[in-house]
Order: C-alpha cells, then sequence, then structure tokens
C-alpha cells in the first residue's frame, strides 16, 4: 500500500530531519508510529498524506510512484486516505454533525443515505448530544472525536492519525483505540501517530519508531 | 456504507443516547462573514460610482448627439438690404425658392420688428432702426431623413435674389461635432479607466476575502472533494455576493437618476431649468445607460466569481 525506500526529508537548507527511511505499510495492517516530540511523526505522516514531498528517496502510494504524480492523480490517492490532524481542521462554521458529515456530503450523496450512518457514528464517539454544537463551542476531547468521526465516516482504505487521543481521558482513548482497532478489521490499514506509551500497550501492534530522523520498526 | 449494520462501530453503539436531530447541511461556504459583508459593501461603492460614470457618458453622448442634430436640421437665409431692390420682395422671393427645395419641412421669415429687436442688445431700445439698413433672416428647417438640394438652391437665391446668401451651418456644425466627440471620446475613455480600476479593486478585494476562507479550501480538499466541486461552492457563493453588492451599487445609481430627471421636471418652467435644459440636454439616462449600468452589475458578479475561482485554485496548487 504504501513503501518507503531511503526517503529523506529537510525543510529548506535545513540539516534532514528525517533520513534514510525504508519501510512499507501494508493493506489491512495496523501500527503506531512513535517516537519523541519533534521526531518527525506529523512530517512522515503528511508524507504519506502526499502534502510532503521527499527531498530524496522514493515513496509509492496505492502502487503509485509520488515523484511522477500529476496533481489530478495525487487528489484522487488522497480520497481512499483518512487522515485525523494534530489540530483537528474543523470547519468553524459547520455543526458538529455537518463537519463529520462532510466527506460524504462532498462526494454527492443525498443527506438522507448517510444521516443514519453519521448520528450513529457520533453517538458512538460520545458527541451524540452535541451534534447541533458548532467547534468553535466544543472541548478540545470533543473536536479530536469530531475529527476521528470525520477521518473514519467514508471508510478509507488508509488511516492516518495523528495524535488521535492527544486530548482525552484514558477511558475515551481506549474506545477510540478500539475503533481504530474495528476499522482495521474491516479492512482499513491504519497508522496512529502517538507517544502515548499506555494506549500503545493496550494493543499489539507493529511499531515504527523515530529517533534521531530514523526509522526503526518492530513487527 | 448506506448499510450502516455493517460498519465497524455498530457493535460498540450500546452506549448510543438518543439523537439531538441536527438541522439539514448548511452552506459550505459561510454566507455571513465580516469579509463577505465588507466585500459586498465595497462592490456596492464601486458599481455605484462606474454606474454614475457610465450614466454620464450616456447622458453626454446623447445630449452631444442631440445638439448636432438641433443645429443641423436648420439653415438661415441672411438678405441683405441693396439699393435699387425691394427687400420685402426679396424675402418673399427667397422664401419660395426655399419652400421649393426638396427636403425643406418649414421656412419662416423674421418681420422687420424681430429683425430689429435682434440688435436692440447691441444698439439699445427706443431707437428709431427703421431707417438702417438691417438684413433680414429667413429660417428655414429641414425635414428629417431627406438631403437638401443645397447647390440648387444656392443657385436659384444667386439668380432671383443676389443680395441672399445662403448659411447651412457646416462651419458650425463641424466645430460643435469635433467639441462633442472629444467630450464623447473623454468620457468613454474615462468610463473604461473607471470600470478597469473597479475590475481590479472587485478583484483584489475578492482576493482578500479568499484569504478567510483557505483554510475550508485546504479541509474540503482533504475530505476528498474534487477541485471542481470546491472551485463551484465558492464561485457560486461569490457570484452571490457581487450580483447582491452590484445590485446595490447600480441600483443606487439608477434611483439617483431617476430623482435627478424627477427634479429637472419640476424646475424645467423655471428660467435656470430653462438654460440648463438648453446646455445639459434632459438630464435623463437613455435605455443604453439602463443596459451599460446592469451590465456592469453582471460585470462585477462575474469578476467576482471569477476572482473567486482563480483564488480556489490557487490555494489548491499550493497544496500540491
Amino acid at each position: 500500500m504504501i513503501r518507503f525506500e531511503n526517503v529523506g526529508l529537510r525543510y529548506g537548507l535545513g540539516p534532514e530531519i528525517l533520513r534514510d527511511l525504508s519501510f512499507r505499510i501494508d493493506s489491512h495492517s495496523f501500527q503506531f508510529l512513535t517516537g519523541p516530540s519533534g521526531a518527525g511523526k506529523t512530517s512522515l505522516l503528511r508524507m504519506m498524506f502526499l502534502l510532503l514531498k521527499p527531498t530524496r528517496g522514493l515513496i509509492t502510494i496505492f502502487d503509485r510512484d509520488t515523484a511522477t504524480l500529476r496533481k489530478d492523480s495525487r487528489a484522487a490517492l488522497r480520497r481512499r486516505i483518512g487522515i485525523v490532524f494534530q489540530d483537528f481542521r474543523l470547519l468553524d462554521h459547520l455543526s458538529t454533525y455537518e463537519n463529520v458529515a462532510l466527506p460524504l456530503r462532498v462526494l454527492g450523496r443525498e443527506e438522507a443515505t448517510y444521516r443514519a450512518e453519521v448520528i450513529e457514528l457520533l453517538h458512538w464517539v460520545g458527541l451524540g448530544e452535541r451534534m447541533t454544537a458548532l467547534p468553535p463551542i466544543l472541548s478540545g476531547g470533543e473536536k479530536q472525536r469530531a475529527a476521528i468521526a470525520r477521518a473514519v465516516i467514508s471508510r478509507p482504505q488508509l488511516l492516518l492519525a495523528d495524535e488521535p487521543t492527544g486530548n482525552v481521558d484514558p477511558g475515551l482513548g481506549q474506545r477510540l483505540l478500539r475503533l481504530f482497532i474495528e476499522l482495521h478489521k474491516s479492512g482499513t490499514a491504519v497508522v496512529i501517530a502517538t507517544h502515548d506509551i499506555a494506549l500503545m500497550d493496550e494493543y499489539d501492534a507493529r511499531r515504527l519508531v523515530l529517533h534521531d530522523g530514523r526509522l526503526h520498526v518492530y513487527d | 456504507m448506506t448499510e450502516t449494520t455493517t460498519e465497524p462501530w455498530d457493535d460498540l453503539a450500546a452506549t448510543a443516547q438518543p439523537a439531538l436531530s441536527p438541522q439539514a447541511p448548511g452552506r459550505i461556504v459561510p454566507s455571513g462573514s465580516i469579509a463577505g459583508r465588507s466585500l459586498t459593501i465595497v462592490i456596492a461603492i464601486l458599481t455605484f460610482l462606474a454606474a454614475l460614470t457610465a450614466g454620464a457618458v450616456t447622458m453626454l453622448v446623447g445630449t452631444a448627439s442631440d445638439w448636432q442634430a438641433d443645429v443641423g436640421r436648420e439653415m438661415t437665409i441672411q438678405v441683405r438690404p441693396a439699393s435699387g431692390r425691394d427687400i420685402e420682395a426679396d424675402v418673399h422671393a427667397a422664401m419660395n425658392i426655399a419652400q421649393s427645395a426638396t427636403g425643406v419641412a418649414e421656412v419662416r421669415a423674421f418681420t422687420k420688428e424681430e429683425s430689429e429687436k435682434l440688435v436692440e442688445p447691441w444698439l439699445g431700445s427706443g431707437l428709431a432702426l427703421g431707417d438702417l439698413p438691417i438684413p433680414r433672416l429667413i429660417v428655414v428647417k429641414l425635414a428629417s431623413g431627406v438631403t437638401p438640394d443645397l447647390a440648387t438652391m444656392r443657385k436659384s437665391l444667386a439668380a432671383q435674389v443676389p443680395s441672399a446668401s445662403l448659411d447651412d451651418h457646416r462651419g458650425w456644425i463641424g466645430r460643435m461635432r469635433a467639441m462633442a466627440e472629444t467630450a464623447v471620446a473623454v468620457g468613454i475613455a474615462i468610463l473604461a479607466l473607471v470600470v478597469i480600476v473597479t475590475v481590479l479593486s472587485v478583484t483584489f478585494a475578492t482576493r482578500g476575502a479568499m484569504a478567510t476562507n483557505s483554510a475550508i479550501v485546504e479541509v474540503l480538499h482533504y475530505v476528498g472533494a474534487t477541485d471542481g466541486f470546491i472551485s463551484t461552492q465558492f464561485q457560486r457563493h461569490f457570484l452571490l455576493l457581487g450580483l447582491k453588492g452590484g445590485a446595490i451599487g447600480g441600483g443606487l445609481a439608477i434611483a439617483l437618476f431617476g430623482i435627478i430627471a424627477a427634479l429637472n421636471v419640476w424646475f424645467s418652467g423655471t428660467p435656470g431649468g430653462e438654460e440648463t435644459a438648453a446646455l445639459f440636454g434632459t438630464f435623463s439616462v437613455s435605455i443604453t445607460g439602463y443596459v451599460v449600468i446592469l451590465a456592469l452589475v453582471v460585470l462585477m458578479a462575474v469578476v467576482t466569481a471569477l476572482a473567486s475561482r482563480r483564488t480556489v485554485q490557487r490555494t489548491l496548487d499550493n497544496i500540491d
């Protein structure tokens, strides 16, 4: 699904912050991406989501070499990937329900075809009573849950989550992890970037550890 | 995804709480933003100024055309007193020649008293002017759409009334036309500049308003919206903003022209009103003027929509 070969990344003329990354993300796989703050987890996720281009090396996503992709092809590949941003990226003028339903709405689906689905998911992530609330009045944890719900509602083939449990209590964190596990069981490949050791200990999964710009894989 | 029983979270939804019924999906592009309202006001003001210019220019074109037509539809025959000739007979003969010419609608000779009144401003009143050799004027009004045969008329006058001369106002019309054409050219140039400045200002104002929406463009792209979908959403929104602003500005300009025309009618009986009407025409905007103003409104809306589309495209290009 995703293959990195000797990938390096630097910002501008600065030092390489990621060096010689070589790994694969297989279909239907589940992995944690971890490492200390500033190790480059978010940058690596952004490269997987085609928002950053590597300064060297080869990246293939869904068997396509990203260096040769045209703009429309990049956009088409992104549509197969769900992403949860660390800063949520919710639209402040839309309600929680509308934000979560957005991926289905932009595909041109009628509201009647997805309404029950969205409401059900919102209940499950604990936002059943906050469906009509606007993001500015949601707590950090609620925003995070809305962002996760939005990323998974369209059942992407690959889900990238950047610190998805960073703002929630341990109990809710475990529930969200169960959601990711269920998604994985239903066929979605999942990459969760986190430095929450307790969360990783909840589920025995592959770990990609970033340290000093290099990646260590623990299967 | 339409079969909700197959979703991963279905078996985990046992704790689901009663639903708060959400509203139908709102607009993807926020409608009441401060930037949007500011843009509407900017477009309204710029359209108002451009519409005023357009109305004034079309009025100027109409007035210049009326000036030329009015002067061009008249000729003057001047009959000078000559020794040994009866001026009344000469005036009568000249009138007959004019009336028999083709393309002449009306012939009127100034009487002796009227001719004397014409020189009063220079000589003063109360003088016995009867002995002075004052020329007599004959005003010849031409029929519209028919070209008079001036050569034949001149020839007949020269043969039958040697003391008469025909003035077709050609020199005056030439100067008038040159002045009117210059005024119209300057007016159109000013209108063109105003429209260009308006278009540029609206473009930059739209870009400014769009800057607050770049996060929305990015999110829509990240959740899978196609470029066409995103562009269409913003283009539709800004087209409506442009139409609203343009309609306000254009409507105010049309209302202002209406008020001026009403005032013009109101003051038409007064000496000041008559002089103003003689110089500037009727102060009413022609159908062409209203069409130009409506075209400006549409132009503002189209410019706003296209500028927003271009900005969306640029934002999407920057993502990649």
